[in-house]
């Protein structure tokens, strides 16, 4: 399965970046591997709006069936919904810490967005 | 004509002006309140209202049945109000910008457009003032949509005034655009003088004909008279720092009632304008 996690840096040691569309980069992990790819989301960081539906389009793209971030807003929560990629928002620490939290179920999805939308 | 009032930074005195101005005038002359995330004119000049109407903004809607799920609306689309992910196309109403594209290229004829409702417009007149202003829908996030439709209501044999919202962004660009002359309202302090450096560069980008009306005038420092010398724009008006002034303010009426030797200053000012445009 793979696993998009929002992340300051581009190891899996990196913290996790708390904001999902405007997150510095997105790491899209192998659960079983831990083989991964980096996402640069610098376009997104300075989008006026509608960073978190691109964001969302750009993960679908990569196939990510489970995202883990901080903080998740409505249109971005859709947009992952239409797409049937499960979040989890409260993600924190190491991205390696965030995985297996996910993986030994301590990350729970969520049903529904935890941020306001951006204006 | 078209003589918007505009002036950078807030509170430095749009309304005052853009009303005592359109009441000195007395008839054949409207004024549209385009600051309308709060529209303000309308407490001095206390029109009857007349006429009020809900507007609206097209946004899409897809025909699921149609939709083959290509993107190519998506792909257009640069405020990501229509993407499709997954197996479903989604629009996002509050982010579109009207401009019609995903209609355009949809090669299914799958996109429709509904309406956004972006406030009411509310019309009405004071002895033979013609008022006009917009007033944004609560939860709506753009404002030039309905400025626009505020301005469409422009009267061209009238002498047009309009109350600009303050700041430099593009309600502003919107409520000033083709309009023949901008009277930059500001004060002299070094805030005033910041944010009217920042204005003065927007409408030279315009290229409309512009002049200063310095509120406040004898407060504050010289240094607004000494940066209008340098890049040389008139100064057309100033209006001293009087507790009349402030008192008739604070109850709603215009500087004109209270002091009636200003309407001649204010004619005066609409002549220097004239003479400007000409």
């Amino acid at each position: 399965m793979k696993i998009a996690i929002t992340s300051t840096g581009i190891e899996l040691d990196s913290q996790v970046d708390p904001r999902f569309g405007r997150a510095a980069f997105i790491l899209i992990v192998d659960s079983e591997s831990y083989d991964f790819e980096v996402l640069d989301n610098k376009e997104n960081v300075n989008a006026l709006k509608g960073a978190g539906i691109q964001a969302a389009c750009m993960i679908n793209d990569k196939k990510a069936e489970v995202l883990l971030t901080g903080f998740c807003g409505p249109n971005a929560f859709k947009a992952l919904n239409a797409a049937k990629i499960g979040v989890a928002n409260d993600a924190g620490g190491t991205v390696r810490d965030a995985i297996k939290s996910y993986l030994e179920g301590k990350l729970p999805l969520s049903d529904k967005p935890n941020a306001e939308g951006q204006w | 004509m078209i003589i918007s009032i505009a002036s950078g930074k807030g509170g430095t005195g749009k309304t005052t002006v853009a009303t005592n101005l359109a009441a000195s005038m007395g008839s054949n002359v409207q004024l549209l309140d385009c600051d309308v995330e709060e529209p303000n004119s309308h407490l001095f000049l206390k029109p009857k209202f007349t006429e009020t109407k809900n507007v609206y903004t097209p946004v899409p809607e897809v025909d699921k049945d149609k939709c083959t799920l290509c993107g190519k609306c998506g792909e257009i689309c640069q405020f990501r109000a229509i993407v499709v992910i997954g197996e479903t196309v989604l629009p996002f109403h509050e982010l579109c910008h009207s401009c019609g594209g995903c209609m355009e290229v949809c090669p299914e004829n799958a996109i429709s457009e509904v309406g956004r409702e972006l406030g009411v417009i509310q019309k009405g007149y004071l002895n033979g003032i013609e008022f006009i202003h917009g007033r944004l829908r609560v939860g709506e996030a753009m404002s030039p949509p309905l400025i626009k439709k505020v301005r469409a209501l422009t009267d061209p044999h009238k002498l047009t005034i309009i109350d600009a919202p303050p700041g430099t962004s593009c309600p502003v660009i919107e409520s000033m655009r083709n309009s023949d002359f901008v009277l930059l309202v500001t004060e002299p302090t070094p805030f005033g003088l910041h944010d009217l450096k920042l204005a003065v560069g927007a409408v030279r980008l315009l290229g409309i004909p512009h002049g200063l009306v310095i509120n406040r005038s004898d407060i504050g420092d010289s240094q607004v008279q000494a940066y209008a010398q340098k890049e040389e724009i008139p100064i057309l008006m100033e209006i001293p720092f009087d507790r009349n002034i402030a008192e008739a303010y604070s109850k709603g009426e215009l500087i004109i009632t209270v002091m009636p030797e200003w309407r001649e200053r204010f004619i005066s000012l609409h002549q220097k304008i004239k003479k400007m445009v000409q």
